[in-house]
């Protein structure tokens, strides 16, 4: 059994968008924190911590999970993905983000990342998701600039991508 | 909004986390999905000297159906409840309020029996669990005992659960042939807590109505053999029963109006798919 005081500083290893990391934490370290202020991958954004916004969602062994409803300890082992892994090592955009980009899905960009991780895993689980199922995804977002509309658009067009392609 | 420093136990298994529970005592939380208790901590709402994270207890980690029953361990999240292949056959009610709980992202660390210990007044699962008549099982290092969904949730987030104990499991009814069930929810947004949600079951003549949102715990009423203008009065009835203050999100009377309406339409939907 791990057991942990609640200032002992211990050190948590993980995949990252299929690197593994390790850093140290104490118990009460949020995951969102822990991958901004020890690793320095600030692509995942904090706006609430407490659930509601979903700008700090993050992918955990493929599921889109809100960081700041995690701790950093409980992704000890895991597989963690943020929208750093989401481009190609040369920096080519991946599919979803290029329709975003091209459906002026984003403003000022603050829910963005969470909103690719959301779809990422959604477009993984549901080749060619329907509108509602996209909606549903998108409902547990907050976007203070775009309406949404950009953003459905954009994932909706990814629709017709995937099926062409394999990855997004 | 960060918490305050707390220990942190990840026992293997549940005997190990009823020792850890017998050790701390209400000094102590559970932690399974988070969904409710993260908030709760990074608000500094609640204060723990530990939490007992038992998420990765394998043992808890089981839907079974049982007798007439389908039981669900403590570790099982809302999401894999839902993508449970058989559960629009054995629980209908469930599939049809799960989709209510918070969003795919919560849904997908949040567990059923965290949402009961959590016993917010708004929450679904707790209000199926009342509606249908389930129960709760609870652990502790002095034994097991199981306790019916009337006599666990109290009020605004208190339960019958003693400081000691953790629910290892909850069973829901399996729905009997000729019982049809209906769920629906008024919220600000899908998926936020809910301004008023109803569960409804049918059974032939047998009408049984759940509500949460309103009192500080699920209500559940029986409005047999009733129909028409005799159905509307004992809703009328029953909701000036249920007390129900007004709030930021919405006033008694909304709410009052909300439970009458919407009261009236599950009774009728669950009626219809009994038939
Ligand atoms: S920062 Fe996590 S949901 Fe808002
Ligand atoms: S683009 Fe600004 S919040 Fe969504």
């Amino acid at each position: 059994m791990l057991r942990l005081t609640s200032n002992q500083c211990v050190a948590i290893t993980f995949m990252l968008n299929g690197r593994e990391i390790s850093g140290p934490i104490e118990p009460r370290m949020l995951l969102s924190d822990f991958l901004r202020d020890e690793l320095g991958k600030t692509g995942t954004h904090v706006g609430c911590e407490h659930g509601v916004c979903g700008a700090c969602t993050v992918r955990i062994d493929g599921l889109a999970v809100r960081a700041c409803l995690t701790l950093a300890v409980q992704a000890d082992g895991r597989r963690v993905e943020t929208v750093e892994g989401l481009a190609g090592a040369d920096g080519v955009l991946g599919a979803l983000q290029e329709a975003f980009h091209r459906h002026h899905a984003l403003q000022c960009g603050y829910c963005s990342a969470g909103l690719l991780m959301s779809l990422t895993a959604l477009f993984e689980q549901v080749a060619s998701p329907s509108e509602a199922e996209i909606r549903d995804v998108i409902g547990g977002h907050l976007c203070r600039c775009t309406g949404y509309a950009g953003i459905l658009a954009a994932a909706l067009d990814v629709t017709k991508v995937y099926k062409e392609k394999t990855t997004i | 909004m960060k918490p305050r420093p707390f220990a942190y136990c990840r026992p293997e298994t549940a005997a190990e986390a009823a020792v850890l529970l017998a050790e701390y005592g209400d000094e102590a939380r559970i932690l399974a999905g988070g969904q409710s208790l993260l908030p709760m901590l990074n608000f500094r709402l609640v204060d723990a000297a530990a939490l007992i994270d038992i998420s990765r207890i394998e043992e808890l980690s089981y839907i079974r159906e049982t007798g007439d029953r389908l039981e669900i361990g403590a570790a099982v999240t809302q999401a894999q409840l839902l993508a449970y292949p058989d559960l629009a056959k054995a629980v209908p009610l469930l599939a049809k309020g799960l989709p209510f709980v918070g969003h795919v992202q919560t849904r997908n660390r949040g567990t059923v029996c965290g949402s009961l210990a959590h016993a917010d007044p708004s929450s679904e699962l707790p209000l199926v669990l009342a509606t249908l008549g389930g129960e709760v099982v609870l652990r502790s290092a002095r034994g097991e005992r199981v306790v019916g969904a009337a006599e666990f949730q109290l009020g605004l987030l208190t339960t019958a659960r003693e400081p000691d104990e953790l629910i290892v499991a909850a069973r829901f009814p399996l729905q009997s042939p000729g019982t049809g069930s209906a769920f629906t929810e008024v919220a600000r947004r899908h998926g936020d807590f809910a301004i008023v949600s109803l569960a409804a079951v049918a059974a032939g003549a047998a009408l049984r109505l759940g509500v949460g949102g309103v009192a500080d715990h699920p209500a559940v009423a029986a409005f047999d053999g009733l129909a028409g203008a005799d159905l509307d009065a004992a809703l009328n009835a029953f909701v000036w029963e249920l007390g129900g203050s007004d709030d930021l999100h919405a006033s008694a009377h909304y709410r009052r109006d909300l439970v009458r309406r919407l009261g009236r339409r599950v009774l009728e939907e669950a009626q219809a798919c009994s038939a």
